[in-house]
């Protein structure tokens, strides 16, 4: 039973007629953290191992990238990747995969919108080599840099090239479904995979292209168990500065900058259940455009000041606005970088 | 949907062909746009002519298009115009999309090369937004046939009564005991010098006893909610302490009280009244009014003389306020204005000077009902004055004060200085910048005014004085001003000095704007819905406004503006039902997480919170479509029809595909790193 | 497909540059105030610069910083916004909410490289349509003056969010880089890549 999602639009491999569909999980720039949330599914896992045959885990197994190369297009079923775009490696290991799978799921924050590693299109690539080469704490008296290319006696050696703006997943390919969170929560992962594999028993229907599996319709709010008001905010605290939250009342009323409003729920708004404010993890509710500009617009439509004066001291309450706003989704974004990142690549 | 787009630019003869290229721009309409879903591109000389229209009504109907975009002039002249078109073709009316290529563009701009280059850019935008643009229908509201008049004044009482002669209900609602207004504090008016109380008396009983009216005077509005067609307004009838359906009006209680305040409203302070008082004895109601905070017996629990000689036994200590709702269909404000405080202007002496007196007191003074019956005399109310100066633009034409001509002011002090004439044999000097004469009638009494044999200085007064400098100055006020065509400072010693105040908008304007939904110019006059072509109607559907609440103007006009706010509802009564613009916006419940950020975006409490569904809601009816809750949305929950987020953000990426030359913008790429191909002997 | 550059005409005075950076500028509206100014600055014949292009909202409040984050990814050099005056909203009060949004969003967009200069705010009346051509005159030189913007095009996507490197990739192109589309010209920008 063969799903027609998938780009590619080539027919379905012939090559070796294998009993189970294919799945591959591939960590472009990540952190490992999606991969341990897979894993985290505990015994469900032997379910997965059952239902899939795993042509590609490098964090769990071995395998080669000339063993997908050789594959024909389309002969994996279902491409799971997360990290993001930061190499010219992970792009093009995206692209190949794209090429040889069916379904690509963009997997985790990194891949459906930059998460943290996205922050990094702060500066430019330049900067952040020398911080991350000749910073006070690094022990480079020469200042050595990455050399891209370069020659040796044998030949021309490359390196992975550092892009200089990171993108995501579907900055760079065609993606068929997303899974939001950083990482995912493992329950809501399990419940993406059993719902391909059901699709592809042919004994559930498979979601529309373009969706997002494993998290809710709303936002974090409508699983947060805080009562809420009408939000009228005369400042913005941060977390240190208050010596305790009330832990019945919404965090955004009592100052704290909450995400929670504006990002996809399913993950049980496990954070605002312990006085810690929604960071925005698991991306923009459906139908979003740009994530941080839901939250500026809410932020500042329930500030309560109307003298100019009088919204700078609210509005000084948060000092670093792209971080709160911005802060997984910056790559996904309209904008998806600062301005340094582009125009001063090559300093 | 595969989009078949009808573009048609209008040269609008010469004002839009004459800077902008239209042929061009229909041929790259044509051309650069088809694969936008561009099928037909025309250019017509007037699109908004009978031919014009048609050129819309037969392409939809021959070629089959489905959307419609025109350049031409502002939407709000003409969108309706295409919009009608349109629905002739057979395709719904919001599937048309006006953009202005004339006062946007060909008006504004010289330069014919980037004034066709941004009309293709607007042209572009216009296209991408018609795309996204969804079939809608107009909203009916049924209209409540009744009416809330807001101002007992001559205004208001006009509208009341053409509305309540064709036959429908009003409430009209004044604040004070008495229905008059301003009016009924003049003597004499303008130019006809017809006694105010003679003309305004009759309507004030006919609008007092008329079957069709419910008026509630010594009352005022709390609250407005609804929209056009179904308000509903929240009325405090304040307690008068007499019961209205036992007061016969005798009067015996006001002869007998024996408590006297000054009256500082319709006297002017000038004069006194009674504790329980009717404001004159015209009043309409004559039901008389217990003023509480000076009455002793609910100060201290004595007198109670008013009870004891009441034949009808209307006197009702206990009474209370009540609470009134009013269901009505549309709302004329007409609250007329306040007088300038002279006291602002030091140097004019108001408030220090006794002999310095406001226009409303010298309207006092004159007349025969008033605190001096009528007698032109000084403060100490026997010395009749033998030199009277009236001042001009008190407050008015003023920079440091208001900036605006008070139009009422040069006749009223003509008038003034005719009374004195008539009067006294005082002498009288008129102190003007310039003369303002301009109705029926105005200037023939100005002539008249001159022949009488007043004098005019043409100077705006410096100071008032009571400083003598110069013999003859001793007991005098001392008018410092500059003679202009003289072209001297003159020093000139007054008994009497009377000062042409200006008129402000009612303190608590702006408060009562935010009540009814009216708009505000800054300084508080209600902003009308055109200066020029719809006086009468404001921004907010149903709610009209007419007098000196929008801005000075004399009686006639005043009246005039009653009039027509009336026929205007009338012909929203006669109608029955109201068509209203679908721009409203919706909660997608499965989408709102109830965390109620909308909830204190609505200043029309359109949106409310749902305890048991845990989502908020918005009540289309009251919904006014600013989109506000649309973009305050965390979760992009809430959609807007008519400006939708797909609608504008389509037209930005239309409006930004042409660059400023006209031609497609060089954009770069975000750079990305050489040769993504790696080693193979590497990886392998 | 890009047009040669037009012929530049002859300067006034010697030091003038032969082509002049023509900003363009996106400015948000709203139907009852800042738009009938502007129609009323038509209607008056008032002259100011073309680089401006309008978008009708039906209130300052409608404004979604969206659409300014937007109009900058889409290539616009600025964006202005404009409504009725504090206190003379024909919503009320919804231009506070606009206020509000606006400095929390140049505060954003300073952090992200973007002049403040280059999204500024204007309250004009619907009687002001003099002051709005100045002011319009004003932000138009402002923007000239610090330059082109030039914000790269995203996703390399078509204006219906084909993403047009995958639709190629899935023809079977090599594995070199993107591919040239129509829309970008440099992957590596040129210091004067816009004109």
């Amino acid at each position: 039973m063969s799903p027609t999602a998938g780009s590619n639009g080539t027919a379905t491999a012939a090559a070796k007629p294998s009993a189970k569909p294919k799945l591959a999980i591939f960590g472009a720039a990540s952190c490992g953290g999606c991969d341990v949330a897979i894993i985290n599914i505990h015994e469900h896992i032997v379910d997965v191992a059952g239902a899939f045959d795993i042509v590609l885990w490098p964090t769990v197994m071995d395998g080669k990238y000339s063993d997908i190369e050789a594959m024909a297009d389309g002969e994996i079923t279902v491409t799971l990747v997360s990290g993001s775009m930061r190499t010219s490696e992970t792009v093009h290991l995206a692209r190949l995969l794209r090429r040889k799978s069916q379904i690509m799921v963009s997997f985790g924050s990194c891949a459906s919108e930059g998460c943290i590693p996205g922050l990094a299109n702060l500066t430019s690539r330049k900067q952040i080599i020398d911080t991350a080469f000749s910073t006070s704490s690094t022990d480079n008296p020469e200042n050595l840099r990455p050399v891209w290319e370069c020659e040796v006696p044998e030949g021309v050696l490359h390196l992975p090239e550092f892009e200089p703006v990171l993108r995501t997943l579907d900055q760079v390919v065609d993606v068929d479904y997303t899974i939001p969170g950083c990482p995912p929560e493992s329950n809501q992962i399990w419940a993406a995979l059993e719902a391909v594999v059901k699709a592809l028993n042919g004994t559930g229907p498979l979601p529309p292209k373009g969706s997002v599996l494993g998290a809710g319709d709303s936002t974090v709010c409508d699983e947060c168990a805080r009562k809420r008001d009408v939000k009228k905010i005369d400042q913005f605290v941060r977390i240190q500065q208050v010596a305790g939250f009330d832990p019945e009342i919404c965090l955004l009323e009592q100052g704290l900058p909450c995400n929670g409003p504006a990002t996809r729920n399913g993950c049980g708004a496990l954070c605002p259940a312990v006085s810690a404010p929604c960071i925005g993890c698991y991306g923009a509710a459906e139908g979003v455009v740009d994530y941080g500009a839901r939250l500026m617009s809410a932020y500042a439509s329930v500030v309560q000041a109307i003298k100019p004066e009088e919204i700078d001291k609210v509005l000084d309450g948060i000092p670093d606005p792209v971080g709160q706003f911005y802060r997984f989704s910056l790559a996904g974004s309209l904008l998806h970088s600062s301005r340094s990142a582009w125009q001063d690549d090559g300093e | 949907m595969t989009e078949r787009i009808g573009v048609y630019v209008c040269h609008c003869g010469s004002n839009i062909a004459g800077v902008v290229d239209v042929a061009e721009l229909a041929r790259w309409a044509a051309e650069t746009l088809r694969d936008r879903g561009v099928v037909i591109a025309r250019d017509y000389k007037f699109m908004c002519s009978s031919p014009g229209q048609e050129l819309v009504t037969d392409d939809i109907k021959n070629l089959g298009l489905n959307r419609i975009v025109v350049a031409a002039c502002s939407p709000h002249l003409h969108e309706n115009t295409f919009r009608t078109a349109t629905a002739r073709g057979g395709l719904n009316p919001y599937l048309c999309e006006l953009v202005s290529i004339r006062e946007q563009d060909s008006w504004v701009h010289t330069d014919k090369a980037a004034a066709t280059a941004k009309a293709k850019a607007i042209l572009a935008g216009g296209v991408e937004r018609v795309r996204r643009s969804e079939p809608m229908q107009p909203i009916k509201v049924d209209i409540n046939p009744a009416t809330l008049v807001v101002g007992g004044g001559i205004a208001g009482i006009s509208a009341t009564l053409e509305i309540a002669d064709a036959g429908f209900k009003v409430y009209l609602v004044e604040k004070d005991p008495s229905i008059g207004g301003h009016m009924a504090q003049f003597d004499k008016t303008f130019p006809t010098l017809d006694c105010a109380a003679c003309i305004l008396t009759p309507k004030m009983v006919a609008a007092g006893t008329h079957p069709n009216v419910e008026l509630l005077t010594w009352s005022e509005v709390e609250k407005v909610e609804g929209y056009v067609g179904n308000f509903t307004v929240t009325v405090r009838k304040k307690a008068r302490y007499v019961d209205e359906d036992l007061c016969n009006g005798c009067g015996v209680c006001q002869e007998k009280c024996p408590w006297k305040v000054l009256d500082e409203v319709f006297e002017a302070g000038m004069g006194r009244r009674k504790v329980i008082y009717t404001p004159f004895d015209q009043a309409v109601p004559r039901i008389p009014v217990i003023d509480r905070p000076n009455c002793p017996y609910f100060k201290k629990g004595t007198c109670r003389a008013c009870e004891k000689f009441c034949d009808a036994n209307a006197i009702d200590f206990t009474q209370e306020d009540q609470i009134l709702t009013l269901e009505v269909g549309n709302i004329i404000i007409a609250t007329g204005y306040d007088l300038f405080d002279a006291r602002r202007i030091p140097q004019y002496g108001y408030g220090r000077l006794p002999n310095v007196f406001t226009s409303l007191e010298f309207e006092r003074l004159c007349s025969a009902a008033g605190p001096t019956n009528g007698n032109i005399v000084l403060r100490d109310g026997k010395t009749a004055p033998k030199t009277v100066g009236i001042v001009h633009c008190v407050g008015s034409r003023d920079k440091n004060y208001n900036g605006y001509c008070s139009a009422i002011c040069c006749m009223q002090s003509l008038k003034f200085a005719h009374l004195v004439k008539e009067r006294t044999d005082a002498e009288v000097t008129n102190f003007y910048i310039d003369m303002r004469t301009p109705g029926k009638g105005y200037e023939e009494f100005y002539e008249r005014v001159l022949e009488e044999g007043g004098h005019f200085v043409r100077g705006k007064v410096a100071e008032i004085t009571d400083a003598a400098r110069l013999p003859g100055e001793e007991g005098k006020l001392i008018i410092q001003v500059e003679d202009t065509l003289a072209g001297k400072q003159r020093r000139i010693p007054m008994d009497m000095v009377i000062l042409s105040a200006g008129l402000e908008p009612r303190a608590g304007a702006k408060e009562l704007a935010t009540q009814f939904g009216l708009s505000c110019s800054f300084d508080g006059w209600a902003i009308e819905k055109h200066p020029k072509l719809d006086p009468v109607a404001t921004m907010t559907e149903g709610v009209f406004i007419a007098g000196c609440v929008s801005g000075p103007k004399d009686i006639p006009a005043s009246v005039a503006q009653g009039a027509a706010a009336a026929a205007r509802v009338l012909g929203r009564i006669q109608q029955k039902q109201m068509s209203l613009e679908p721009i409203k916006a919706t909660v997608h419940a499965e989408h709102c997480s109830g965390c109620r950020i909308c909830n204190t975006m609505c200043p029309y409490n359109a949106i409310s919170f749902l305890e048991a569904d845990g989502v908020s809601f918005i009540n289309a009816a009251m919904c006014q479509g600013c989109g506000t809750c649309v973009a305050a949305c965390p979760a992009g929950a809430i959609s807007g029809t008519g400006f939708s987020d797909e609608q504008v953000l389509a037209q930005i990426e239309g409006l930004l595909r042409v660059g400023a030359d006209g031609e497609r913008p060089r954009r770069s790429a975000f750079p990305v790193a050489r040769g993504e191909a790696i080693e193979e002997a590497v990886l392998a | 497909m890009s047009a040669q550059a037009p012929v530049a005409p002859a300067p006034a005075e010697g030091a003038a540059p032969a082509r002049t950076f023509e900003p363009v500028i996106i400015g948000f509206t709203c139907n009852w105030c800042s738009y009938r100014a502007a129609d009323l600055a038509g209607t008056a014949r008032t002259k100011y610069p073309p680089n401006v292009r309008l978008i009708r909202l039906m209130c300052s409040g409608r404004l979604d910083p969206t659409f300014v984050l937007k109009a900058f990814s889409e290539g616009a050099d600025a964006v202005l916004v404009s409504g009725c005056h504090p206190g003379e909203c024909h919503y009320l009060e919804q231009n506070y909410k606009a206020l509000r949004r606006f400095k929390l969003l140049q505060r954003t967009i300073e952090a992200l490289g973007i002049e403040p200069g280059r999204l500024q705010l204007v309250w004009a009346s619907a009687a002001e349509g003099v002051r709005l051509a100045n002011e319009i005159a004003r932000v138009t030189e402002e923007v000239r003056a610090l330059g082109p913007l030039n914000w790269p095009v995203g996703n390399v996507v078509d204006i219906d969010g084909v993403n047009l490197e995958a639709a190629w990739e899935a023809t079977g192109g090599d594995a070199g880089g993107p591919p040239e589309t129509s829309d970008c010209v440099d992957p590596e920008p040129t210091p004067e890549a816009a004109r």
